[in-house]
């Protein structure tokens, strides 16, 4: 069997005195889509940011790929990785926001080549080209020269993701890619992660899209309070939750 | 179910037929009458400063681009560039030292940005004046051993113009070391993980991400800048620095003719007062790039403040 995509093992995060995650386990097989659900404040968002190590973990492990993220393990001892070995682990997860963090000053070309060229040093011509396909694959193909401000959030949010793809990540998180969005733009976004599953991405996606969560994803994770209280298949977690939380909670979202 | 039709027939919510009504704007009166009377007092005094014979007219003619106008002229624009990019660099080094997480290099910013704003900057630059004083010889060498790499009289390294650029160029790196960490400051946290995210390093993020972001906010106070850096290099005559307006002083303590050579001082400062404004909204519509769409959105608020066009 094949190293899975993503492990955590008892990950835990403090803020000052608050325990914000209170050891988590899972693991995310290749090709395999996971989703995230949870109240407002159980760590979703913090959960995923520790994955590509824009948060130091307190204590417990994760892989991705089968790499440690953020330190490299010698023996027992746990070696901090310089910010240039960060960057450069970093830029195999991609990153989706909740209020999409395009790069105001430049346009919707030059956000998804700008990675491309100054990490992986592609050229100009190479960069825009692939960047163009991009782009026509998030349905924005004449949108290439618009600035983010011109654009829509559902746009806005697909070029964000397309600037992801573009570094040909082997994961990808989702942070409530659909929230900041009026409801008639989420299904532009939630087309084109469909799309990005069918291909055989590796997403973890934090959401409260049930229907989406239903008809994606392999696995579904409820979190509360910094721990998973209930996983499984989503026939299983959404449709006959054995927990007492995730039936509140599944009774308000729905 | 009868007062729906008689609510139509109002008269104040039913379309009025025919031709639309022409708009009227208000009038100022009061508003018109002051703007009024405060370009007669203008005229007044231009009138008066124009015809009173103290001017001589022909003497600031003389003097406008009389050789030492001139080479004073170009001592002020040198001193104003270099100590300006001293500004600019040395206030980024420190802003970025500010804003680092390590307590030493935020404290030893502090303590720079501390020093030379609360000195003031006549004493600094007198104190650059007299380095001679204070250090005969500087060297360069492994203290606390013989060992010299190099050795210089202090007073021929540090000429009256080296001392100017240097009071004034530390002096500039404190305050721009402000404005640009108020900058940097100013762009969303989203934007530097966005780019971490992608995998650009610190470095690549700040250069390519943050700072031309931060540009839009760092741009105005920062041509103030250079407009104040301009008008305190007339400070360096205390230490004889052959500027602009050093020399017309020197010019009219020897004929007395103060007025028009401070007509002259006027006119040169304003003209290049005038060219840095044009520099400054060339530099704010370059920077307001992708932030001045007609959209809303987030960058709405930024293309009204700015109230550039698209790039
Ligand atoms: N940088 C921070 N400093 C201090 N506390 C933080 C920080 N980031 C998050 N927290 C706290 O950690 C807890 C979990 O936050 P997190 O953003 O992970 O929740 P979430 O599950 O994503 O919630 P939401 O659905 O609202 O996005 C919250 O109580 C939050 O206040
Ligand atoms: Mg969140």
């Amino acid at each position: 069997m094949s190293t899975p995509m993503l492990v955590a093992e008892g990950v835990r995060k403090n803020f000052g005195d608050s325990e914000v995650l209170r050891g988590i386990d899972l693991t995310v097989g290749r090709g395999e889509v996971m989703c995230l659900l949870g109240p407002s404040g159980s760590g979703k968002s913090t959960f995923l940011r520790c994955v590509n190590h824009l948060e130091r973990l307190d204590g417990g492990l994760l892989h991705v790929d089968g790499e440690l993220v953020g330190y490299r393990r010698d023996g027992e001892v746990l070696h901090e990785l310089r910010p240039r070995e960060v960057a450069s682990r970093r830029a195999h997860i991609g990153m989706v926001f909740q209020r999409f963090h395009l790069f105001p000053h430049m346009t919707a070309l030059e956000n998804v080549i700008e990675a491309p060229r100054r990490v992986r040093k592609q050229s100009g011509e190479a960069a825009s080209a692939r960047a163009r396909e991009l782009l026509a694959r998030v349905g924005l193909a004449d949108k290439a020269d618009a600035y983010p401000s011109q654009l829509s959030g559902g746009q806005q949010q697909r070029v964000a993701i397309a600037r992801s793809l573009a570094m040909e990540p082997k994961l990808m998180l989702f942070d409530e890619p659909t929230s900041a969005l009026d409801p008639e733009l989420v299904g532009e976004v939630l087309t084109v992660m469909r799309d990005l599953a069918a291909s055989g991405m590796t997403m973890v996606v934090v959401t409260h899209e049930i229907a989406f969560a239903r008809e994606v994803a392999d696995q579904v994770i409820f979190m509360d309070g910094g721990v998973v209280v209930e996983s499984g298949p989503p026939d299983e977690v959404l449709t006959r939750p054995r927990h007492e939380r995730t039936k509140s909670f599944l009774g308000k979202v729905i | 179910m009868s007062t729906v039709p008689e609510l139509r027939t109002d008269p104040a919510s039913s379309p009025v037929p025919g031709p639309a009504p022409a708009i009227k704007p208000l009038r100022h009166p009061v508003r018109a009458a002051c703007g009024v009377l405060a370009l007669l007092c203008l005229a007044g005094v231009v009138w008066s400063v124009a015809k009173n014979p103290n001017l001589e007219w022909h003497t600031v003619g003389q003097y406008l681009f009389h050789e030492r106008t001139l080479s004073g002229l170009g001592v002020t624009l040198y001193l104003t560039v270099v100590c300006m990019l001293i500004a600019v660099v040395g206030g980024t080094v420190l802003a970025i030292m500010k804003l680092s997480d390590s307590f030493l290099l935020r404290t030893i910013a502090d303590g720079y940005i501390w020093l030379f704003r609360g000195v003031p900057l006549v004493v600094q630059l007198i104190f650059w004046g007299f380095l001679g004083a204070f250090y005969q010889r500087l060297t360069i060498g492994i203290p606390l051993t013989d060992v010299v790499f190099y050795s210089v009289e202090t007073n021929t390294l540090v000429t009256a113009t080296v001392a100017a650029v240097l009071a004034l160029g530390l002096n500039g790196v404190a305050y721009a070391a402000e404005i640009v960490r108020g900058g940097i400051a100013a762009v969303d946290a989203g934007q530097r993980e966005a780019a971490y995210a992608l995998g650009l390093t610190p470095a690549q993020t700040m250069r390519r991400i943050v700072l031309p972001q931060a540009m839009r906010v760092i741009v105005p106070p920062m041509g103030n800048e250079v407009i104040t850096m301009l008008k305190m290099t007339a400070l360096v005559s205390i230490i004889a620095g052959n500027d602009l307006m050093t020399n017309l002083q020197s010019i009219y303590s020897m004929n007395f003719k103060v007025i028009p050579l401070l007509m002259v001082a006027c006119v040169w400062y304003l003209a290049l007062t005038t060219a840095l404004t044009f520099g400054q909204r060339y530099l704010e519509r370059r920077f307001g790039r992708g932030t001045t769409a007609p959209r809303g959105g987030f960058g709405a608020r930024a293309a009204r403040t700015t109230g550039g066009e698209q790039a």
